[in-house]
């Protein structure tokens, strides 16, 4: 298990490059082609990112996370939640470079491998910035009365936090 | 946005000079942005990577792939949607490009599907499946979380992808939770 686990990213690239080769596309320029959309993704959140780093790493500083986490502690600590990853979960509907900036900080703090490492990385890849999502679609096709969309859209993000919590002590 | 970070440090600063960490929290005014750029550094290039390897992917077909099987599936969540070929068509797309990770190519293709649904429900009022659409791609759904895993990867995790089942069984949960709650919800909010 250990020894798929740490082949995993290879053998999934090595799949989708034989894939790629068997159904006739020129793989190696589809690749360069696809990092350099990436490159622009990067581009794309790294100006957010330097602001949203910097209010962070301030409310970090001042105590701030500390206390949240001292606060929040007793209502997650009953759903299995680590009280670290409070700050997380509070910007993750509102702002996705502020939450990735929040997981960033708990990784650099605690370890990729650690519980919150590893608690805050699933999170962040389970959920979505769900604010956001439903002000592009509702705004785009024109809708003024989104009825219950956001709270089981936010159902959905605790929902995600909690397994996210449960899962990366079992899984 | 802006009104969220202008909170976020006018609190910070208010909090640190309160509770009299205004020294560490004027250093670390300076530490967010140097690590931003060490953090772009190291994620970077995971990044490229899986775009790379997720445009082969697409390139290959595996986009009409996944939307031909996830066909049977969607047409059960959105019966009212099914009956129009293109709304049905975007809608697929916008879910497979999603589980591929595909961020730009969902949303035009989501957005569509959207406008599709809303035409029947001209009064500006989301109608049930448009919910539905939404709370689907509000809860993530992605079979390789690219960002996170390069996160943990530029760290320097041991083994930066053994996250991916437990990535999958949370996104799992979480949309069958959404789904149930926007479910139960219709029936409530009238």
């Amino acid at each position: 298990m250990d020894a798929l686990a740490s082949l995993s990213a290879a053998i999934i690239i090595a799949a989708a490059a034989l894939f790629g080769l068997l159904r006739g596309v020129d793989v190696f320029s589809a690749m360069a082609d696809g990092a350099s959309e990436g490159l622009k993704t990067v581009l794309r959140i790294f100006p957010p990112l330097v602001g949203l780093l910097t209010a962070v790493y301030m409310l970090r500083a001042s105590g701030a996370v500390d206390a949240l986490t001292s606060l929040t502690a007793p209502l997650l600590e009953l759903l299995g939640i680590p009280p670290e990853t409070s700050i997380l979960m509070l910007l993750r509907p509102i702002s996705g470079s502020g939450a990735l900036a929040a997981a960033a900080e708990l990784i650099n703090e605690y370890g990729p491998d650690s519980l919150i490492g590893r608690t805050a990385t699933i999170m962040l890849g389970s959920t979505e910035t769900t604010f956001y999502v439903i002000a592009v679609y509702f705004g785009a096709v024109g809708i003024k009365k989104t009825r219950w969309a956001v709270p089981a859209a936010l159902c959905a993000d605790i929902a995600g936090f909690a397994a996210a919590a449960f899962t990366a002590k079992f899984l | 946005m802006s009104t969220i970070w202008v909170a976020l440090l006018l609190f910070s600063l208010t909090y640190g000079i309160v509770s009299g960490n205004a020294s560490e929290t004027g250093s670390a005014a300076l530490a967010g942005a140097p690590a931003a750029v060490k953090l772009c550094l190291e994620t970077g290039g995971l990044i490229c990577l899986w775009s790379g390897v997720m445009e082969v992917l697409r390139r290959a077909g595996a986009l009409d792939a996944l939307a031909r099987a996830l066909g049977p599936l969607l047409k059960r969540l959105f019966p009212r949607a099914a009956r129009d070929r293109d709304t049905m068509s975007s809608l697929a797309s916008n879910v497979s490009a999603n589980l591929l990770g595909l961020g730009n190519a969902a949303t035009p293709m989501g957005i569509r599907a959207a406008s599709g649904m809303a035409r029947l429900s001209p009064d500006g009022t989301a109608s049930d499946e448009l919910c539905r659409l939404v709370v689907i791609n509000t809860a993530s759904i992605q079979l390789i979380p690219t960002t996170a895993a390069a996160l943990r990867a530029g760290a320097g995790s041991a083994a930066p992808f053994d996250i991916l089942p437990a990535v999958w069984l949370s996104s799992i949960f979480s949309v069958c939770v959404g789904l149930a709650a926007a479910a139960i919800l219709s029936r409530l909010w009238r």
